[in-house]
């Protein structure tokens, strides 16, 4: 099973590359929300410092929703959605797979990010250890939790506006525990981070066992 | 319990008739113990009257809650059509009560706690959520398109909504600490006897009230169900006569 | 052999049936020609043999599996070429007959081989599958469903689109597999052509099967 979703990850990752998205449009999509972040609250420097750490997720929810669409989107146009199950590749290995790559994306798309905020927002990061760690285990959750909603609305009309109503509300948590994990992490406020990242982590193992039982299904009858 | 029911002719019957005269006896009745026989607070004044409502409405939105996920796992499970109708139906209820809980709480909490909405409050941001949560169910269901697809998708919705529901309620509980909801105000013994009491008839008329409508709602989908069943039988007919009528130019 | 047996077949598309109670046996080795009008149903016919389908009511067995059991067994035993191409447009035109080999666990060797018996050149081996035609595009595809070695290809207008030389290789392809013990379904508004090498017609109405002539060589 983990060499078929390999197999779907190498795929995704590799049609990513050849067609640079993640570099020519998502990475300036991620900048450019920080960007606009930063003028409605330059202003009040305060203000920025102190809401860094939830500017920073927000962002990373909106280009999460990108890059879930996309990730679906390469089953979807031309029937390979199909042709995976006629294939007999298990379900499940396709859901790690596609979960896998757009979580290494988001991780990419993070790096820059955390880049934007030292430079934007004069960010100083206390605890680097804290920081990556965050990112990871959220991540994987943020993916999961897309790849299952991603494939869950496939079929169905209008998804690019049914996606975020369904995903949104579904990463309230990720939101909260990274943004405090963040807090932590750039020192902007006295919580012990460290705490979060066992949320975050259940909140992943949660979904990805989810994701896991329920794409056949979903691949299957939908 | 997956059996379907007696395919009803219409939705209401004896049971549902009198459920309905009992909800809106239940209904007078708590609005005149709710405005004339339960005192006011020393504290929150008039205002203690919100409460009426919006404690049974807090409940039933769990309650709704709750079933919808239990007819999910249903339907996942054993691909009961039964369940299915039950979960949508009571996500619509909860629907309605999660609003009226999140109404009822912000227009009590702006005399009582001097804000009409509070981040730190873990009930409410956490109902907050949930009405999210099931309103994403609801549009997914009002999709249309292959039954049985709706199904499994609103199927997955609900039981992803149920095992991510307490982790969001954890996360805003560690987010902040302190929370201005009352602490359980019903078991410290601080409510006069009439409030109680109206609190009671409160929960009981809502308990009622659901029933009614989860009932009602019920039939209707399974009524629109039955009708679509045997428009099969005369779509498979028409379609068969294409066969017939299309012979000759192929 | 009976590699296809329907009986009394219902399948709905959404809610509407497309197949409304179809009888159908086909054994090893026959080549069936499919045919009807648009609408009629050949597509659905075609999917539902691939497992690909929800059996609404009757019963059916394809290549011995049960369809209301064991469509997972069945996908993986046919060969599907249908109106989608599922292919990978980012992707080159190996890396996609790569992929659905090592997807569907069978011998990547063999995705040479099947790209000069479709006639696509090796110029365009490392040429993404965007930039194909469409008549290159579903050779491609072809190429894709050869590699596979099914028992059972089920091939839904695969003439469509093509050049003559194409439509040509696409004949060579069915003769090949029948001859290989292979038993094809295809559909095809190419009436004469498909004659030649169908064992059997079968027409299509109505989401019914309305004539079915053996022998028509």
């Amino acid at each position: 099973m983990f060499a078929d979703a390999l197999l779907v990850a190498a795929k995704d990752l590799r049609i990513e590359w050849r067609s640079r998205v993640t570099a020519s449009q998502v990475v300036p999509f991620a900048f450019l929300v920080l960007v606009l972040f930063g003028f409605a609250l330059d202003a009040n420097r305060p203000v920025l410092d102190a809401a860094t750490g939830g500017l920073f997720w927000i962002a990373v929810l909106f280009v999460a929703i990108v890059a879930v669409q996309r990730s679906t989107a390469i089953e979807t146009t031309d029937g390979a959605r199909r042709a995976l199950l006629l294939a007999g590749v298990e379900p499940a290995a396709v859901f790690l797979g596609k979960t896998a790559a757009v979580a290494l994306q988001l991780l990419v798309v993070e790096a820059v990010m955390v880049g934007g905020i030292v430079v934007l927002y004069d960010a100083s990061i206390e605890s680097i250890g804290l920081l990556a760690a965050t990112c990871v285990v959220a991540t994987v959750g943020i993916a999961a939790a897309g790849t299952l909603l991603g494939a869950l609305v496939a079929g169905v009309r209008a998804r690019e506006t049914v996606l975020p109503i369904l995903l949104l509300p579904v990463l309230a948590p990720v939101l909260i525990g990274a943004t405090r994990a963040f807090d932590d992490a750039l020192g902007t406020v006295a919580v012990d981070g460290w705490a979060w990242l066992g949320l975050l982590a259940g909140f992943g193992a949660i979904n990805i066992v989810l994701g896991a039982l329920a794409y056949g299904v979903l691949l299957e009858e939908t | 319990m997956t059996a379907p029911a007696p395919a009803p002719s219409h939705t209401g019957s004896r049971t549902t008739r009198l459920l309905g005269i009992a909800v809106v006896v239940g209904v007078i009745a708590l609005v005149l113990l709710g405005f004339f026989a339960a005192p006011e607070d020393d504290e929150q004044q008039d205002a203690v009257r919100m409460i009426f409502v919006h404690v049974p409405s807090a409940l039933f939105t769990y309650i709704a809650f709750v079933t919808t996920a239990i007819g999910s796992v249903m339907w996942l499970l054993r691909r009961s059509v039964w369940w299915d109708t039950v979960a949508g139906a009571a996500a619509e209820i909860g629907v309605l009560f999660c609003g009226l809980t999140l109404f009822t709480g912000s227009v009590w909490g702006r005399p009582t706690w001097n804000t009409y909405w509070d981040w730190g409050d873990v009930r409410l941001v956490t109902t907050l959520i949930l009405l999210l949560m099931m309103i994403g169910y609801l549009s997914v269901r009002s999709l249309g398109g292959d039954e049985r697809a709706t199904a499994t998708r609103a199927a997955v919705i609900g039981v992803l909504a149920a095992v991510i529901l307490p982790i969001v309620n954890r996360s805003v509980e560690w987010w902040e600490n302190n929370t201005l909801h009352q602490k359980s105000s019903l078991t410290d013994g601080n409510l006069e006897d009439m409030t109680l009491f109206t609190i009671v008839v409160g929960l009981v008329v809502w308990g009622l009230f659901f029933a009614w409508s989860l009932i009602h709602r019920f039939r209707i989908t399974w009524l629109e169900r039955e009708l679509r069943v045997s428009d099969l039988d005369l779509a498979l007919r028409e379609r068969r006569a294409e066969g017939h009528t299309e012979d000759g130019d192929s | 052999m009976s590699i296809v047996r329907l009986r009394a077949a219902v399948a709905l598309i959404g809610r509407f049936p497309a197949l409304a109670g179809v009888d159908l046996d086909v054994d090893g080795g026959e080549v069936v020609l499919v045919q009807g009008p648009n609408g009629a149903g050949k597509s659905t016919l075609l999917r539902l043999c691939a497992g690909l389908l929800r059996l609404e009511s009757g019963e059916g067995e394809i290549l011995g599996h049960d369809l209301a059991t064991d469509r997972p067994l069945i996908r993986r035993s046919v060969g599907l070429l249908g109106h989608d191409t599922a292919l990978y447009d980012d992707l080159t035109v190996r890396e996609n007959l790569d992929f659905w080999a090592r997807a569907s666990r069978v011998d990547v060797a063999g995705v040479g081989a099947a790209m000069d018996r479709l006639g696509v050149p090796s110029r365009l081996h490392d040429v993404g599958v965007g930039l194909l035609s469409a008549g290159q595009r579903r050779r491609v595809a072809l190429a894709a469903v050869v590699v596979r070695r099914p028992q059972l290809w089920l091939l839904d207008e695969p003439h469509a689109g093509l050049d003559p030389s194409g439509r040509d290789l696409v004949d060579r392809l069915v003769v090949d597999a029948a001859a290989a013990g292979a038993t094809v379904l295809l559909s095809s508004h190419e009436v004469g052509r498909t004659l030649e090498l169908a064992t059997r017609r079968v027409t299509v109405a109505g989401g019914t099967i309305t004539g079915d002539v053996s022998d028509v060589r």
